[in-house]
């Protein structure tokens, strides 16, 4: 199951890098998202796949069936921050276009004395 | 007093929240920071202190057990840098009162300083991996308002880079995290690094250990990592870039330092070569860049780049000359940048441009500026009384006994041209006929408000390297940490 799920995370990795390559702000933003999905996948991964129970203390569960509560804590943690920042690049990307009138990243270049 | 380590942290954090509820009164946002900043210094004074009397201070948060709960570790290195990066943004703050103008002021400039102190202190201070990373994102968080604020056209096209740049940083962090976790199984540092200890760092530990240096590199503009460092570090007004010149890159050089002496040190022939071998690079490379431009800003931003490759090469001898030499040059350099950042800010305000080609003969009209810029401009390149020869000097010392000759001759003539490049700022804007160049009509009176932080700074950095025989205790006692980790270990995990 950690084979597969590293292949997925590798796939999303794979398209996070190209579409942050990419011309348009907009596939960049997506292309972080995908990066971030891909982050919190492997951090999932990496802590284990084993735990059939969810991590809440119930009758009759021993504890080698619960699933590693510490990385769901991290990924949850992790969340939130992208979301934030996602939230926030996503704003100033509307903004940069009303300002600039392009959304290509090959044309937002310019120095002092071009401003 | 076991939370005093905290205070530093907790009180930035306090006056933050607090301000948000005054956005429209200028008046109690500049009296509640600067009196937020004094206390916070007294704590981390009082920190300071505690840790020379008593040692590592370390606690965990809500009484758990070390290695389960998050901990929080101040040793003397921490507590060096908490202090210093509290003073220097007392100074920044102030020197904003005139700087900043109203329009900024208006809308969370002062809260988003805090916060990003906030972020900055945890991160020296925290001793989990996983609460640097959230650490790091406050900071960052807080500093992607500060360059944006105003929303001029540049400010919003450099943001942009800036942000997407630290966004993979991030994401690479979390990946880097994930591995070590599924290695060690654990995120309290003291912890992992007896784990690494006991498995005696096979291959994979290494591969996290380069991955920590580009996550961090990226932070701390190490050398293939720094293109983002340039273009937008000159887009924010002058006294944010001051802020993010002194302080940003160094909260990456610090974790790379943490981790190479904590974690990474039963392969030292590969991580630390490499280590070394960048910073190398990274010095030529600011070298380039502070001889290329005839701007300004870009000659000291290069210069940041250069003293970045300084520290690490410091921090890679791993010996104790070296590692006393980085503890001192770094705080040096917090100080001075923040210092020629405030000098340049008052030079580009009196002439009205950042070109050098276009100023000249400010020593007829601004001569107290002059006196001070070069005053500074001696203490970066470190020439003796001044503040940053001691730390460069035991530096080399250190990359000698380390057997590295090589790297000493690129520090010693990375100096050169660091003199070279400042000077040269020097001599185009303050000789020369006044006659030639027309100067804006500038207010006295401002003028002399924001000379007073920056004078300020100067003394204090002149004081540090006259005064550095008096604070070699604190360094040495800052660099054994970093030489013997078991000083942190047991700190940690006593019982």
């Amino acid at each position: 199951m950690e084979f597969l799920m590293a292949i997925v995370v590798g796939i999303l990795f794979m398209a996070a890098v190209y579409l942050i390559l990419s011309r348009s702000l907009l596939k960049v933003i997506l292309g972080t998202g995908l990066l971030s999905h891909g982050a919190h996948l492997l951090l999932l991964t990496m802590g284990g796949l084993g735990g059939n129970s969810p991590p809440v203390l119930a009758d009759g569960v021993s504890v080698s069936d619960y699933a590693d509560p510490l990385p769901q804590a991290l990924i949850l943690t992790a969340i939130v921050i992208s979301f934030g920042v996602t939230a926030f690049i996503l704003v100033l990307a509307y903004r940069s276009y009303a300002e600039s009138k392009t959304d290509n990243m090959n044309l937002m270049k310019g120095n002092d004395e071009h401003d | 007093m076991i939370n005093l380590l905290l205070f530093p942290i907790i009180l930035p954090f306090l006056f933050a929240t607090i301000l948000l509820f005054f956005k429209e009164n200028i008046k109690v946002q500049r009296l509640l920071t600067l009196f937020g900043l004094l206390i916070s210094l007294v704590a981390s004074l009082f920190l300071v202190a505690k840790v020379k009397a008593d040692g590592v201070q370390a606690i965990t948060l809500g009484s758990w057990p070390a290695p389960f709960g998050i901990s929080m570790v101040s040793d003397m290195l921490s507590a060096l840098l908490v202090t210093t990066t509290i003073l220097i943004t007392l100074f920044v703050v102030i020197y904003s009162f005139t700087a900043i103008g109203q329009e900024r002021e208006r809308f969370f400039y002062y809260p988003a300083i805090l916060f990003m102190i906030t972020g900055i202190n945890g991160a020296f201070t925290t001793g989990d991996i996983f609460n640097m990373f959230v650490f790091f994102e406050v900071l960052l968080i807080a500093s992607y308002l500060l360059i944006v604020l105003g929303g001029e056209k540049r400010q919003l096209r450099e943001s942009i880079k800036y942000i997407l740049v630290n966004v993979i940083s991030s994401a690479l962090f979390v990946i880097t995290v994930a591995y070590l976790y599924s290695v060690v199984g654990t995120l309290n540092m003291a912890d992992i690094s007896v784990k690494i200890a006991e498995i005696g760092q096979p291959g994979i530990i290494t591969v996290v250990a380069v991955l920590f240096l580009i996550v961090f590199g990226v932070k701390g503009s190490l050398f293939p990592l720094y293109f983002w460092l340039p273009g937008s570090y000159a887009a924010p007004p002058v006294p944010v870039l001051a802020l993010f010149g002194a302080l940003l890159t160094k909260v990456g050089i610090y974790a790379i330092i943490r981790t190479y002496t904590l974690f990474f040190v039963h392969d030292i022939g590969f991580t630390h070569g490499l280590l070394s071998a960048l910073a190398l690079l990274t010095i030529i490379a600011g070298c380039i860049g502070a001889l290329a431009y005839f701007d300004l800003k870009q000659i000291i931003i290069y210069n940041i780049v250069i003293a970045v490759g300084v520290i690490l090469f410091g921090a890679a001898q791993m010996n104790d000359a070296g590692l006393t030499g980085t503890v001192f040059y770094l705080i040096h350099d917090i100080l001075i940048k923040g210092a020629l950042f405030l000098l340049i800010g008052i030079i580009i305000y009196v002439t009205g441009t950042s070109n050098l080609r276009k100023m000249g003969g400010l020593m007829k009209t601004h001569a107290p500026l002059g006196w001070m810029y070069l005053v500074a401009a001696f203490g970066l390149a470190g020439i003796p009384p001044l503040s940053g020869f001691v730390g460069k000097l035991l530096i080399v010392q250190g990359a000698f006994e380390a057997g590295n000759v090589f790297g000493s001759m690129i520090i010693l003539l990375s100096s050169l041209v660091v003199l070279l490049s400042v000077i040269r700022i020097f001599i185009y804007a303050f000789w020369g006929d006044p006659t030639l160049v027309v100067l804006p009509k500038t207010n006295r009176s401002t003028y002399r408000k924001m000379m007073m932080p920056a004078v300020a700074l100067v003394v204090l950095s002149v004081l540090y390297g006259v005064g550095s025989e008096w604070l070699m205790p604190y360094m040495t006692d800052a660099s054994n940490v970093l030489l013997q980790p078991s000083i942190y270990i047991d700190a940690v995990l006593k019982e």
